[in-house]
């Protein structure tokens, strides 16, 4: 087909306005009349709010109202839900803490907020919020994840801070297995604290039209339907029909926009509540300690091995940090998006992971690019290198050894899942050629002579993607389906316009998406347009994170595609005079097999549009809408392997190389694809070398700016070398896997490796900072 | 950022007038401190007093014997200038070091000396270079000028109108940024005046200072390992979120090492 079909390196057509400035995001829309909120917030991490006194605020000029978490809660507002139930290895339900979009009579974290200043700018709702005068009863906190047990109780009704206790996997099995192995690698490390640092802060923008008792609420949100659902079915907002939820342009998410906060509540229900539009953009200070933070596991996790070096058990033990209240999805981050994936691309037999759930005095926790999935590598990755090394085994060899084979599949893991497709090995030796890990050896003692240290690590990641058949999740404790909807409407003249339940903010779906209809349809590429994240354009939809929205929402987009074919078949069929049945199409033209009958696309949509003699059984119109919901997961998998080369006298690491061979099923466009690649292993390496959320331990946010937190930079890293292998998913129309989240799923691994792979140590805590690897040098 | 008052005076003695008239008034050079802070409320002065159109206060004028920049010279123009590169081109590569490139195209060394954050860079340069810093009423010794953790000999409304650099016979800085910031977790400037030798450290210290057990030993040859083996006494260092006292040492002894061997080159 044409250069912009299924497999072509099509430029990104949004890109155009992104890089000319004329982007259309939250902050960016303005309408008559709107005021401006500020959000009051906690000083402290646990403290009660013994009076609020808001008199000054409300008198100070430009001030439209000041209102509390009792305000809310009058008119019926809250609490936020969180919309995974994770049952207790006892099979009691998951703990709940209420949370109320503006807190009532405690704040649990630095940065809740307890109220809000609404005012003519946004300066003056400010230094409104800076008037209210509030009184609060410091109470001890439970500030750090180790101690979060045996600390202070958070929630009156939620002993130990302990959310569940949660469990998967066969003991029996793992404690036989552990009983005749010849060799047990134990490691035990954190999983650091990220803060997920989008481009664009969170923003809202919320109308509230009395005549109608409707809302419009503009926001920066990774799925809207889902917004819309939460804070009309859960929040008590509005009749679900009377809100609609538009999110523009949405410059990154990372998962950190796809839950439902409290400002973004907040705000909507103001604009009711004075009568006028409410608008808010966070600052950068608001971002660092509001939005839901990521990962912050402690793992003590054990691999048992026989003599020859195969796999014969695992055992993971998880601390995971929820912060101080349960975000949207936060629950099943730690448990069904981790302990599932435990498996990784090996025939480990038996396995058992255990993950307490435990709330602190610090922002939620809840999912952040590879949610669970990075956790879970980072476990079975630096196993396996740490008992390579421990055995003297070559790490690319132990894998060798234990990985799935391609004639395994499907394959049934001890953890809950069946991978339907897989070459894992193929991979690693793609890698291995790319890294000249032959090589190796004349490098590091090229560096060994120059003084520095050099190391080489691997990772072998797998994922779990395309979320998610809805039976399932439904069956693990999901709130709500995860199908996607997709509608193909062909408009009179033949142009197409797409509807996704997909929701861009910043990979490509205006492309992507538009590449496959065309393709498809053999309509070109200028004539379709993709439309999305707007409840009141989308039918419906469950957004875009988990890496799923070609594999789910592409394959919604193509199901209605097929309908279109079915359609334009019958259609011309009538006009041609013949059977349906005999008619073929290909590459945008409907023809009457072994006649030169034919119409073009263009021909039989205009025909749709103007029926001048169809029959009794013949609608007009040409539009055709689906449902899919994916029949298993996806899963992607891949080989990175990472070289590193440390300054002994400084600590400083310095990533010299870093390959990325990935398995992504098909892929519809390469250059997206390698994009998404780039910035997944950007994050990944940040958290290896870089990123730190560090509360101290009274409890405050000590890395909350850029002069403390430190985001990956293009000089940080080097010129990525990225390749494929393909094995088409077996499940879905395009045989895709996903490809949004490897990169940060599989660099922590590969990139630790490394670094401890030059130090000479077993392990070594993230972010491998200066200080950390010149002190572990010390002690060598 | 609370309200205050806004001055744009046209001369020094304007200036320190409206200082002086003023209950609480704060200079503004290139306000890439002084923003921030009156953005986090941080700081709220009466009155702003920006120099931005103050007549005299920026450029460069060099003699054979010393460099004169301006107090509101941007880093960015002390790094591209002529004179300051072909008579110290240490310090050419010192202000081409700062921050980012948006911070070197706003800030001024007036502003940075005036601050004196004990992560800047020019004070490594002003103590290893003993420049002079000049201000409306006096001049007062690199040496007497640091005096603490953000404090500095300037009296109350103390203007700085320019530093003057002697120029050495050779000189080197070499930093170990802060990989967030870009600050200097540690810099250290070595410059010889004809077998004389002074050494300025920033970011090490609560304000930068002479490392003179150094000084002593280039005298004695201008060899790298002069610094593996100097005391450095670290009970007085910075001790924070990304270095200790104990690895700031380490890194002075670093970078003093590599500042060295790029003397030896010099």
């Amino acid at each position: 087909m044409s250069e912009t079909g299924i497999g072509k390196r099509v430029k990104r057509r949004e890109d155009v306005r992104f890089i000319t400035g004329r982007g259309n995001y939250t902050d960016d829309i303005s309408v008559a009349g709107q005021t401006y909120a500020a959000f009051v917030r906690s000083p402290y991490p646990r403290a009660r709010i013994v009076s609020v006194d808001a008199g000054a605020a409300k008198a100070a000029p430009g001030v439209v109202g000041v209102f509390t978490g009792q305000d809310l809660a009058a008119d019926g507002i809250g609490p936020l839900p969180c919309g995974w139930m994770v049952k207790s290895k006892d099979g009691s339900d998951m703990k709940i803490p209420a949370r109320p979009p503006l807190a009532v009579e405690r704040v649990n974290f630095v940065g809740e907020p307890y109220a809000v200043a609404i005012a003519e700018t946004p300066e003056a709702a400010k230094a409104a919020a800076a008037a209210v005068e509030t009184e609060f009863e410091e109470l001890p906190a439970a500030a750090s994840l180790a101690g979060a047990a045996g600390g202070p109780q958070i929630h009156p009704d939620i002993p130990g801070n302990r959310c569940y206790d949660w469990e998967l996997g066969d003991a029996a099995a793992v404690e036989a297995a552990f009983a005749r192995a010849s060799h047990v690698t134990r490691l035990e490390f954190a999983n650091n604290r990220l803060i997920p640092n989008a481009i664009e802060p969170r923003a809202a923008l919320a109308v509230y039209s009395a005549a109608t008792e409707e809302f419009t609420l503009h926001t920066t949100s990774q799925n809207p339907h889902l917004a819309r659902l939460i804070l009309t079915a859960f929040v008590n907002l509005a009749p679900e029909h009377k809100l609609r939820v538009i999110s523009p342009d949405v410059g990154g998410g990372f998962g950190s926009k796809i839950f439902v906060y409290p400002e973004e509540t907040a705000v909507a229900w103001a604009a009711r509540r004075v009568g006028r539009p409410v608008k808010w953009t966070a600052d950068r200070s608001e971002a660092f300690l509001s939005d839901a933070h990521g990962r912050d596991h402690l793992t003590t996790a054990e691999l048992a091995l026989s003599e020859s070096g195969t796999f014969l058990g695992m055992r993971v033990r998880t601390k995971a940090n929820l912060g101080a209240y349960l975000s949207t999805f936060a629950s099943s981050v730690p448990t069904f998006l981790y302990g599932t994936l435990l498996a990784g691309q090996y025939r480990t037999p038996a396995i058992h992971v255990e993950v307490e759930g435990l709330f602190t005095n610090t922002a939620p926790v809840d999912a952040y690019r590879g949610a669970g999935r990075p956790e879970a590598t980072y476990v079975v990755e630096r196993l396996v290198e740490t008992a390579a090394r421990e055995l003297g085994v070559d790490p690319a060899e132990l894998r060798r050894r234990n990985f799935i084979q391609p004639d395994q599949f499907p394959y049934e893991t001890p953890v809950a899942l069946v991978y339907d497709t897989g070459n894992y090995q193929a991979s690693l030796e793609k890698a291995l050629q790319r890294a000249d890990y032959a090589g190796f050896a004349a490098r590091r003692r090229e560096s060994e002579a120059r003084g520095k240290r050099r190391g080489i690590g691997f990772s072998c990641y797998i994922e779990a993607c395309g979320l998610a058949p809805s039976q399932l999740a439904i069956q693990l404790g999901a709130g709500v389906g995860l199908y996607e909807s997709g509608e193909v409407r062909v408009n009179p003249t033949g142009s197409v316009t797409v509807f996704t339940g997909s929701h861009s903010h910043g990979q490509g779906h205006e492309t992507t998406l538009a590449q496959i209809v065309s393709d498809k349809l053999g309509v070109p590429f200028e004539q379709v347009e993709v439309v999305h994240g707007d409840t009141g354009r989308v039918e419906f939809g469950l957004g875009t994170y988990g890496s799923r929205s070609v594999a789910v929402g592409g394959s919604a987009v193509i199901r209605a595609t097929e309908k279109i074919v079915a359609k334009g078949k019958r259609i011309s069929a009538h006009m041609l005079e013949a059977s349906p049945d005999d008619v073929d199409f290909d590459e945008g033209v409907f023809a009457v097999r072994g006649t030169n009958k034919k119409m073009t696309f263009g021909e039989v949509a205009f025909a749709a549009y103007v029926p001048a003699s169809f029959p009794d059984d013949l609608e007009p119109g040409l539009s055709e809408k689906s449902f899919y919901d994916p029949k298993n997961f996806t899963f992607p998998a891949g080989a990175h392997i990472a070289e590193v080369e440390v300054d002994p006298d400084t600590g400083v690491v310095d990533l010299v190389r870093f390959v990325a061979v990935d398995d992504f099923g098909e892929v519809i466009n390469p250059m997206i694809v390698e994009g998404q690649v780039h910035g997944g292993i950007a994050q990944g390496v940040g958290q290896a070398l870089l990123e730190h959320g560090i509360y101290d331990d009274a409890g405050q946010l000590v890395t909350g700016s850029f002069m403390d937190y430190c985001m990956p930079r293009a000089d940080d890293l080097p010129s990525f070398e990225v390749d494929t292998t393909v094995t088409p998913c077996t499940h879905n129309p395009l045989g895709v896997k996903g490809c949004g989240e490897a990169g940060a799923i599989g660099a922590p691994a590969a990139v630790m490796n490394a670094v401890t792979d030059a130090l000479g140590v077993k392990d070594l805590a993230m972010p491998a900072s200066p200080e950390r690897v010149w002190r572990a040098l010390q002690a060598v | 950022m609370n309200g205050f008052d806004y001055h744009r005076p046209a001369t020094v003695d304007a200036a320190v007038a409206a200082r002086r008239a003023a209950a609480d008034g704060a200079y503004l050079a290139g306000g890439m401190t002084l923003i921030p802070t009156l953005k986090q409320g941080l700081a709220q002065p009466s009155d702003l007093i920006d120099l931005g159109a103050v007549a005299g206060l920026a450029g460069v004028t060099a003699s054979g014997e010393t460099v004169v920049v301006g107090a509101m010279t941007r880093h960015a123009d002390v790094a591209a200038s002529p004179e300051v590169r072909r008579a110290i081109p240490a310090l050419a590569d010192l202000a081409g070091q700062i921050g980012d490139a948006q911070v070197r195209n706003r800030g001024t060394i007036g502003g940075s000396l005036a601050n004196s954050d004990p992560a800047a860079d020019y004070p490594a340069a002003v103590i290893g270079l003993g420049a002079t810093i000049r201000t409306d009423r006096r001049a007062i010794a690199a040496d007497d000028y640091f005096t603490a953790l953000f404090e500095t000999a300037l009296e109350p409304g103390e203007l700085i109108r320019a530093v003057e650099f002697p120029v050495p016979r050779r000189a080197a800085y070499r930093k170990f940024s802060h990989p967030a910031s870009r600050y200097a977790v540690a810099g250290v400037f070595v410059a010889e005046f004809g077998g004389r030798f002074r050494v300025g450290v920033t970011g090490a210290g609560p304000c930068a200072f002479r490392l003179t057990a150094l000084e002593e030993a280039l005298a004695l040859g201008v060899d790298p390992a002069a610094a593996d083996d100097v005391a450095i006494d670290s009970s007085r260092f910075n001790s924070d979120l990304h270095a200790s006292a104990d690895y700031r040492a380490q890194l002075v002894r670093v970078m003093a090492r590599r500042a060295i061997a790029a003397l030896a080159g010099r």
